[in-house]
């Protein structure tokens, strides 16, 4: 069981495992998806991409931003079978682009270009603690899963054509 | 005057002899009147011109002479003069030509107005290259200009009035014109950008540039590596390159396609992360670390703390044309005035510069304690105010020659550099000492209990800390500072690192009219962060509305990352408020930290729930599952005083006497609502906290609130 002590205005109270096994019955606001205020993931409520978006590290804004949101965008709204198949061009010519900037786009794996230069700009973007940099990627709110989820099958999509 | 003067040296003997003539025919005629006409009185003699009329007409004559001569000498002399002054300009030309290579010249003469061409052909037959980087045209153009305005100067002692009005409109003209003439031209734009910027430097440096010093010319003609140019405008301006500012240039370019941003720092360096220049850059294992900057994440992967390489940003000379925009850094460069009115800033080389849009985001400067400043030179030069990347790079040196450090300050940063500087120490015979006012470090920010924790674990790193300690006097004696305490202790050491606070930078408060906050200091800003229509302040430097826990101001890094991007999005029309709450975490060495919140401020009612550790938990294996490592030092946390609570357990014994702060989570408490969360040692649960902060509901049993974070789990 727990106990705890007064240290004037601090309380101290030390729980063992078992007391936290019980579901909390703290209660929290639910969230509103369309927020105007709150911070939102890679795809917004309108369908539309968030370019600002944390998990994008610097790519939309770089020195290829504006050839990497082309062939994002032309992918995002692809409704072909092969997702982005039409899309060939814009990938190429951003893949051109990228290789003009070895540093900032390291070109380990050219297949997977994008997806490691988003994963690789990530971390520039995010701070060096533990928390922190999951904190500032993952821009959406708690319960949210759905943009989270929007975020990796494209990636990883990619990295298969 | 000089001519007259020379005018009348030549023009007196004549003068002389003329008066000597008529005086001569005077008296002669007087003494032939007087032998005809003895008795002729005196009076007739001045009636008349003297002397007969034959001799009249030879006067009149010579004074005619005399004024034709006069006056065709005088002539003479000032067409020679201007003569003069003109082989004068054209030698004076010749010299900065050094700079000018000879592609855009045979331009010139084309450019320039009609009465300066003889300046442009001396300029056009000598330009010897001598500069080895090829400066781009607007350079040349500029040292024409600039020394058609050099003219006043030299040749003020020596020329007539005259010549002088002659002068002032001809830079006049040739300034306005390189204005007029690109256009027809079709140079290059940023040539037409800068030239504005050009013409109006030399305008409002004629009085400052000295006659003999082409070199002043300036700012286009230093041959700094880099050659330093900049756009006249720049749609985005961010003044100062940190955090914010960079977090605001990759939000405008994310939201704006195209945009062109310039930033304007007056450090050496790109933009860069500041944490790990108090933590990771020392528990490097690479000796080449001050010159790479590199540290390991957390996550293992390395990086510089530089947000991005040069290649990724676009030279400000380039901004203006380069296709899709990008972000320029103009390095060295400070803002000292800034016109709102005109929508224009002024930097600290006359230069200006015009914006749509602008940021300030000028963050702060180290504060330092009075008697340090007072205590003379030698101490001075032994005292390190710690905030840049040169100050990393000097208390590294420091560290390493001499035998005693001591850190004024029980804050983050103070506690940091502590802890790095008392692992350093493990392996060399270096002193750290830290001292400080509050009873333990962080003692403004952890509750007691968890402050007095936090003091032994930087005691265990190796240094030495005094608590309670006001620094009363420092002086510098028998090679060493010392340092009095105001209870009598006296501390001797080689070098002071004094982290006491930063002082927000607001000096461009007074020449554009914003208001300065004089509870928090810093910028007053609204929700959205914006301080008056195209200004927006972010960052350390800005006191900011926080809709949820009222207005503060946050000297933290996850801050200037959020309040940054918020800035850039409402530069680019979003209007959003400061809603997304800012985090911060602090380490205590690599091996233990914690993460917070909010407003976390130790006058605060707190409520701390942490894992117990069960009968089933050994030190040890307590030790290895949270990482802390020091479970002995917890047991001066003293005996367990007897419980509030109902609930009294029945624990062992042995472990009831440690209480043991290993990991759990500190609500701060205001008005019963929780404004701020510690998680200590618990790591990926910010968002959880972040969710009960902005709730901003009161809960009534926090050990249900504190169930969310599950601080038993890994």
């Amino acid at each position: 069981m727990s106990y705890c002590k007064q240290e004037g205005k601090d309380r101290i109270i030390f729980v063992t495992k078992e007391d936290h096994e019980a579901p909390s019955n703290a209660e929290l606001i639910a969230d509103d998806p369309n927020d105007p205020y709150e911070d939102q993931g890679l795809i917004l409520p309108s369908g539309e991409i968030n370019w600002n978006c944390p998990c994008l590290g610097g790519m939309a804004s770089g020195p290829c931003g504006t050839q990497f949101k082309e062939a994002f965008s032309c992918f995002h709204y692809s409704n072909e079978e092969v997702k982005g198949s039409e899309c060939i061009d814009n990938f190429r010519a951003m893949q051109e682009c990228m290789q003009k900037y070895p540093e900032l786009y390291p070109q380990e794996d050219e297949n997977e270009g994008v997806a490691a230069g988003g994963a690789d700009a990530t971390a520039p973007d995010s701070s060096p603690a533990p928390v922190a940099s999951s904190d500032s990627t993952l821009s959406s709110p708690t319960p949210e899963s759905a943009p989270s989820s929007d975020n990796t099958p494209p990636t990883d999509s990619q990295a298969a054509s | 005057m000089w001519t007259c003067k020379n005018l009348w040296k030549k023009l007196a003997p004549l003068a002389r002899s003329s008066s000597t003539l008529c005086r001569q025919n005077a008296r002669g005629v007087l003494l032939n009147n007087e032998r005809r006409l003895p008795l002729v009185p005196q009076a007739h003699m001045s009636s008349g011109t003297p002397g007969s009329r034959g001799d009249n007409n030879l006067y009149y004559l010579l004074v005619g002479a005399t004024c034709v001569g006069g006056g065709f000498y005088a002539y003479r002399t000032i067409k020679g003069d201007k003569e003069r002054y003109q082989e004068r300009i054209n030698e004076i030309a010749s010299r900065p030509n050094k700079v000018v290579p000879e592609q855009p010249i045979t331009e010139a003469p084309g450019e320039q107005a009609a009465e300066t061409p003889q300046e442009i052909a001396p300029v056009t037959e000598d330009a010897p290259v001598e500069t080895p980087e090829v400066t781009p045209i607007v350079e040349e153009v500029s040292p024409e200009v600039a020394a058609v305005e050099q003219e006043d100067p030299p040749t003020t002692p020596e020329a007539e009035i005259a010549p002088e009005s002659v002068v002032e409109p001809a830079p006049e003209e040739s300034v306005g014109t390189p204005d007029a003439d690109p256009v027809v031209k079709s140079e290059p734009t940023p040539v037409a950008g800068s030239l504005p910027a050009e013409t109006a430097e030399p305008q409002t440096t004629t009085e400052t540039e000295s006659a003999a010093e082409p070199a002043t010319v300036a700012p286009a003609e230093v041959p700094a590596p880099t050659p330093v140019e900049f756009p006249s405008h720049a749609p985005y301006l961010l003044i100062g390159g940190g955090t914010a500012s960079f977090a605001a240039a990759r939000s405008i370019r994310a939201r704006d396609p195209g945009a062109r941003v310039l930033i304007i720092t007056d450090e050496p360096d790109l933009p860069y992360m500041r944490p790990p220049l108090s933590k990771e850059l020392w528990f490097s294992d690479d000796p080449s670390v001050v010159d790479t900057l590199r540290f390991k994440q957390w996550n293992g992967k390395e990086r510089s703390i530089y947000f991005q390489p040069p290649s990724f940003y676009v030279s400000p000379q380039d901004l203006e044309k380069v296709e899709n925009g990008g972000v320029a850094v103009l390095t060295g460069k400070k803002v000292v005035h800034m016109d709102v009115r005109g929508n224009k800033v002024t930097l600290s080389d006359d230069t200006e510069i015009s914006y749509d849009k602008c940021l300030i985001a000028t963050g702060g400067i180290p504060r330092n304690l009075q008697v340090i400043e007072r205590a003379g030179e030698e101490v001075t030069k032994r005292t390190t105010l710690f905030r840049k990347v040169e100050d990393f790079k000097a208390l590294d040196k420091v560290s390493r020659d001499t035998k005693s450090i001591t850190i004024i300050g029980g804050g983050f940063l103070g506690s940091e550099l502590a802890c790095a500087l008392g692992r350093r120490s493990a392996d060399s015979d270096l002193e750290v000492i830290q001292m400080f006012p509050e009873k333990g470090n962080m003692g403004k920010v952890l509750p007691e209990y968890l402050s007095n924790w936090t003091t032994a674990k930087v005691k265990s790193e190796g240094v030495a800390v005094i608590t309670e300690a006001l620094v009363k006097a420092v002086s510098f004696k028998d090679g060493k500072v010392e340092i009095k305490l105001k209870d009598g202790r006296v501390v001797k050491t080689d070098h002071i690192v004094a982290a006491v606070g930063l002082e927000p930078s607001v000096e461009l408060a007074k020449s554009a009219g914003l208001e300065v906050d004089s509870d928090f200091g810093g910028f007053r800003v609204n929700a959205e962060l914006q301080a008056r229509s195209n200004i927006w302040v972010a960052g350390d430097a800005a006191c900011f509305y926080d809709i949820r826990l009222g207005r503060r101001r946050v000297e933290h890094h996850d801050h200037a990352v959020v309040s940054g991007r918020l800035a850039g999005e409402n530069m680019t029309g979003a209007n959003k408020p400061y809603w997304h709450q800012s985090m911060f975490w602090s380490d205590l060495g690599p091996d233990v930290g914690y993460e917070a919140i909010g407003i976390v401020d130790s006058s605060l009612p707190t409520v701390g729930v942490f894992a117990k550790a069960t009968a089933k938990d050994t030190p040890k294996a307590a030790t290895e599952k949270s990482g802390t490592g020091i479970r002995s030092e917890s047991e001066t946390e003293g005996t367990a005083s007897s419980p509030v609570a109902s609930s009294t357990p029945e624990p062992p014994p042995v472990l009831e006497q440690k209480d043991n702060y290993g990991k759990g989570v500190i609500f701060y408490l205001r008005d019963k609502v929780v404004v701020g969360i510690i998680l200590w040692n618990v790591f990926n649960r910010m968002p959880v906290a972040r969710k009960i902060i902005k709730d901003g509901e009161e809960h009534a049993d926090l050990n249900e609130v504190a169930k969310l974070f599950n601080i038993h789990d890994d």
